[in-house]
């Protein structure tokens, strides 16, 4: 037994795993309701990809900021975004955290700490590094982190950001999660290095690899870079190792050209859950509790979201400026 | 009211007044930049290292792209970031935290954050520093909802409009004319701010409208001092903020005038112009007793030869030109 699982209680480990459940629970009934026909606009959902979120998110305070991408419904579930809200968001409603605006590539809750899902692949780290030079001035131990993919480790703003925050050292956690294809396009052959983490070498910064199916190894190394973050002591990059499950949008299928049902079989076998399971001793009877409850969560969230108002005409100029 | 007191300052000068009164007046301001702590290299940030420190005033790597979109977050967060952009050419760069983020978030986000940065971006010719380093490119960004554009003309509008843009919820592209850098003029000595969104009409006159953007009002008013010595009255309007755009505030002169040039120093296809003469032209068409003419750069690249550049860039001589085949 590691050290960090030795320092989280049963219930920190229970909520882990019910976190983990209620972002695949969550992502799965979005998935249903998108194929129905009742969201509003495009999903990316990232089934398989659960540990990152919770392992990630387990370490950090309710003022501690984080950014996420367009496939963010974990990390913000992870961070305690309300569900309701987030839901009536991927409906269209005016209820919705955007208020319908942004749908699900720009869900934020920023009482929550999530300063938003951004869409433009590599556009949140600059924004991190800014957030992270705020909580530098504000002197309160608070830390950043910015979710990325494998692709975006690949613009010019993951090298611009990472060397910002080296060189002013600043509280920005660089969370990359290596689910191996952008779009189509696979990490290996897009991407100089075997190890993105390899990058935070020529930037002087902390850089680990780590796997992104097991949540306390995620969590262990979080600990560790927030605790650098929280100190002064500068940024971090840790690389999580994982696999996007479905296709990377609406139109791309499951099993596309790219990859084969037996590279998806492998991963399927190390699933995030399964492990948790395994790891914080999750058993068959709390795993039914967890699920059950997981359920009336989503049902109330789903009620609250159909029946909220669809936003008015009017709507169209508010929020344009402050 | 008490008794404003003005005295004669450069527009680098008064700008260096504004940044550093709203540094004083609100420790949530801060300054970044290529160069902006240490270097001399521009006159509008001389000095702010030294008085506020290398926390508040921060150099910046070469990282366009990298620091605007640090702005945008630290604005998100609570912070007044003002950034210095040294060309709006480099500004290129950053394209995506203005475009895509800083003018979007608060409406994408529902309401739930505001970005109150400004983007100060020096442009403009007349320096023969060639194609890359002469542009003028604030039409660009009239297509952008969710931005404030702001195209100062003189010193005491460019000191008072900073102050303003600085004190503004929302992102502002500040622009300033490199080559109005060295021009004198009165400013009002203390807090002095000017409102956003309010064209001001810089000489009064019946004859014809001559409308000027930035370094091109100042070129309107040299026009309509030759135009007097023939004769001609003509009024001078500086619409001082491209959005909003005064658009009444323009229309009124010229259902006073009848006649309108509209001279800006960016390229003439879909330029500010443009959009001024069709804004005017829906708001005062009736009083219109001629098509209302654009006078701007060609739409070729800025060249560096003294004699290439001065027949891409507007000029007093073109605008009076424009205004004396108006009249005839």
């Amino acid at each position: 037994m590691s050290e960090e699982k030795a320092s989280l209680s049963d219930e920190r480990m229970q909520a882990m795993y019910r976190d983990m459940l209620r972002i695949r629970r969550f992502e799965e009934t979005a998935f249903e309701l998108f194929e129905n026909g009742e969201v509003v606009g495009g999903i990316h959902v990232s089934i398989g990809q659960e540990a990152c979120s919770v392992g990630a998110c387990s370490t950090l305070r309710e003022d501690d900021a984080i950014l996420t991408t367009h496939r963010g419904h974990g990390h913000s579930i992870a961070k305690g975004t309300r569900l309701p809200e987030m839901m009536a968001e991927l409906l269209g409603k005016a209820t919705g955290l955007c208020h319908a605006k942004g749908g699900s590539m720009h869900i934020a809750d920023v009482s929550k700490g999530h300063y938003g899902a951004h869409s433009i692949v590599g556009s949140n780290m600059p924004m991190a590094v800014g957030i992270g030079l705020a909580f530098h001035f504000e002197g309160k131990g608070q830390a950043a982190v910015v979710f990325f993919g494998d692709g975006a480790a690949n613009e010019g703003s993951f090298h611009e950001s990472v060397n910002l925050a080296s060189i002013w050292k600043l509280p920005v956690i660089f969370f990359c999660e290596n689910n191996h294809f952008a779009s189509s396009t696979r990490v290996g052959y897009a991407t100089s290095v075997a190890d993105i983490s390899a990058r935070a070498g020529g930037y002087d910064i902390p850089g680990v690899t780590v796997d992104g199916m097991d949540v306390l190894a995620v969590h262990e190394v979080m600990v560790e870079a927030v605790d650098r973050a929280r100190r002064g002591l500068g940024p971090s990059l840790i690389e999580a190792k994982t696999y996007r499950y479905f296709g990377h949008s609406r139109k791309d299928p499951q099993f596309g050209p790219y990859r084969t049902e037996d590279e998806w079989n492998e991963w399927k076998a190390k699933d995030p859950l399964l492990v948790a399971e395994e790891i914080l001793g999750v058993s068959e009877a709390q795993k039914k509790a967890h699920l059950d409850a997981v359920e009336d969560e989503l049902q109330d969230a789903l009620a609250f979201a159909r029946q909220s108002p669809e936003p008015e005409p009017d709507d169209v100029y508010e929020d344009l400026y402050a | 009211m008490p008794e404003v007191k003005m005295r004669t300052i450069s527009y680098s000068t008064a700008i260096n007044e504004a940044l550093h009164e709203e540094m004083e007046r609100d420790e949530k301001v801060f300054l970044m930049g290529e160069d902006v702590a240490l270097s001399a290299i521009s006159p509008a940030t001389a000095g702010l290292g030294d008085r506020f420190g290398h926390e508040r005033v921060r150099n910046t790597p070469i990282s366009e792209l990298g620091f605007t979109g640090a702005a945008v977050g630290a604005a998100m967060a609570g912070y007044r970031p003002v950034l210095d952009m040294r060309r709006i050419d480099f500004m290129m760069l950053a394209i995506d935290p203005i475009a895509n983020q800083a003018a979007k978030l608060r409406y994408m986000l529902g309401g739930q954050v505001s970005v109150p940065l400004v983007i100060r971006a020096p442009e403009g010719g007349y320096s023969q520093n060639g194609p890359t380093h002469s542009q003028c490119l604030e039409a660009w960004f009239i297509q952008v909802p969710g931005l404030r554009v702001i195209v100062p003309s003189d010193p005491a509008d460019v000191k008072g409009l900073l102050k303003s843009a600085i004190r503004e919820d929302n992102p502002v592209l500040f622009v300033e004319y490199r080559s109005l850098y060295s021009l004198e003029g009165p400013v009002p000595e203390g807090d002095h701010t000017e409102p956003i969104g309010k064209a001001a009409v810089k000489k009064e006159g019946a004859d014809i409208t001559l409308i000027g953007i930035g370094s091109q009002a100042r070129s309107c008013l040299e026009a309509a001092e030759l135009l007097a010595g023939e004769g001609v009255d003509a009024e001078v309007v500086d619409p001082r903020t491209i959005n909003p755009l005064d658009v009444e505030g323009l229309a009124a002169s010229v259902r006073k005038t009848g006649k309108c040039v509209v001279a800006e120093e960016g390229h003439k296809s879909g330029g500010v112009g443009a959009e001024i003469a069709a804004s005017v032209q829906e708001a005062a068409f009736g009083s219109l007793k001629a098509p209302i003419v654009r006078v701007a750069a060609l739409d070729v690249p800025v060249p560096v030869h003294t004699k290439l550049e001065a027949i891409v860039l507007p000029s007093t001589e073109k605008i009076v030109a424009a205004a004396k085949k108006l009249l005839a």
